[in-house]
């Protein structure tokens, strides 16, 4: 599986992305600017954390204008994996690929620590290395990540089982039904403000984002021997 | 040339927390008439004449697309000749 780690100006996860797929999970990788327009030849695309534009205006409100985000909303409408973390994930709802918006903290504080997590839809093309309800620990590094929508797209959030994420024992930062990621009516883009990307390695406190990253591959996988 | 002015603010369904925190700090300086305080975006744009009728539309279509994320906030605008 070859992955598209996008590279807007402020990303400053991006390395850890690229890490994280190609040092760990085996798969080939490799940066595509904020300014490429194509995406062709890859499987997958990786959006990253950072501070695109300076988060002038609102986060992710100006990168979603990038003149790569045509492609990668091409690339979402064929299906194709799109999966966004952190800024990546406020650039995915300021793009309209993903519902709702992310505000700031309930506590106007940047919050940066290790969280924990459930699992609570095991069964998307990004999670299914994951048992069902499963509890994971996972890194958060951000000040705009309290998730809202209003009550309609909640109310399908839950029918279709889009909530993939939710923070446990603690909301870090008043996100909406304690909501930390989403997936797609389709379900092929997920967005979450944790960084599994940075949980890859026990050495570093946490392998627990690896699954994550197989779960992709492994779905790929899946779809390509199926033809 | 037209002097156009945007005001973005957060819909009043929403919780505005940096207008709460802006409001406590009132408080505590004294001025306890204050009860609700809100904070939100100004900006200010020069325009090329056009017809007035097509300069508003612009302006809409820049809000809906890039000023405001209508999820959360509303705007308003005005449009003046400059002097």
């Amino acid at each position: 599986m070859k992955f598209a780690v996008i590279v807007f100006p402020g990303s400053n996860c991006d390395r850890d992305l690229l890490w994280a797929v190609k040092e760990i999970s085996k798969q080939d990788a490799e940066y595509v600017r904020h300014d490429a327009t194509s995406l062709a030849g890859y499987d997958g695309v990786l959006l990253p954390g950072g501070f695109s534009y300076g988060d002038y205006l609102r986060c992710g409100a100006i990168a979603r204008f990038s003149a790569i985000m045509p492609e990668v909303i091409r690339f979402a409408a064929e299906g194709k994996p799109v999966f966004g973390t952190c800024n990546g994930f406020q650039i995915l709802t300021e793009a309209g690929l993903l519902p709702g918006v992310l505000k700031k903290n309930e506590s106007l504080k940047f919050v940066c620590k290790t969280v924990k997590l459930k699992v609570t839809n095991a069964a998307t093309n990004f999670t299914s290395q994951y048992k069902q309800g499963e509890e994971i620990f996972l890194p958060i590094a951000h000040g705009e990540g309290n998730y809202y929508c209003d009550a309609a797209t909640l109310a399908k959030l839950k029918k279709n089982n889009q909530i993939v994420f939710t923070y446990e024992d603690e909301n870090p930062n008043g996100s909406l039904e304690n909501i930390a990621g989403i997936i797609n009516e389709r379900g092929n883009v997920l967005g979450m403000m944790p960084h599994p990307e940075r949980a890859v390695e026990e050495l570093l406190g946490s392998a627990s984002g690896i699954k994550f990253f197989q779960s992709m591959v492994e779905n790929y996988r899946k779809v390509t021997s199926n033809g | 040339m037209y002097e156009v002015k945007v005001y973005v603010m957060y819909k009043e369904s929403i919780l505005d927390p940096q207008g709460e925190a802006v409001k406590s700090a009132i408080h505590r300086l004294g001025y306890d008439e204050i009860q609700e305080v809100r904070m939100g975006k100004y900006f200010e744009m020069k325009v090329t004449k056009k017809e007035k009728s097509f300069i508003e539309k612009r302006i809409e279509e820049i809000c809906d697309r890039l000023l405001a994320n209508v999820t959360m906030e509303s705007y308003q605008y005005e449009i003046m000749e400059a002097r």
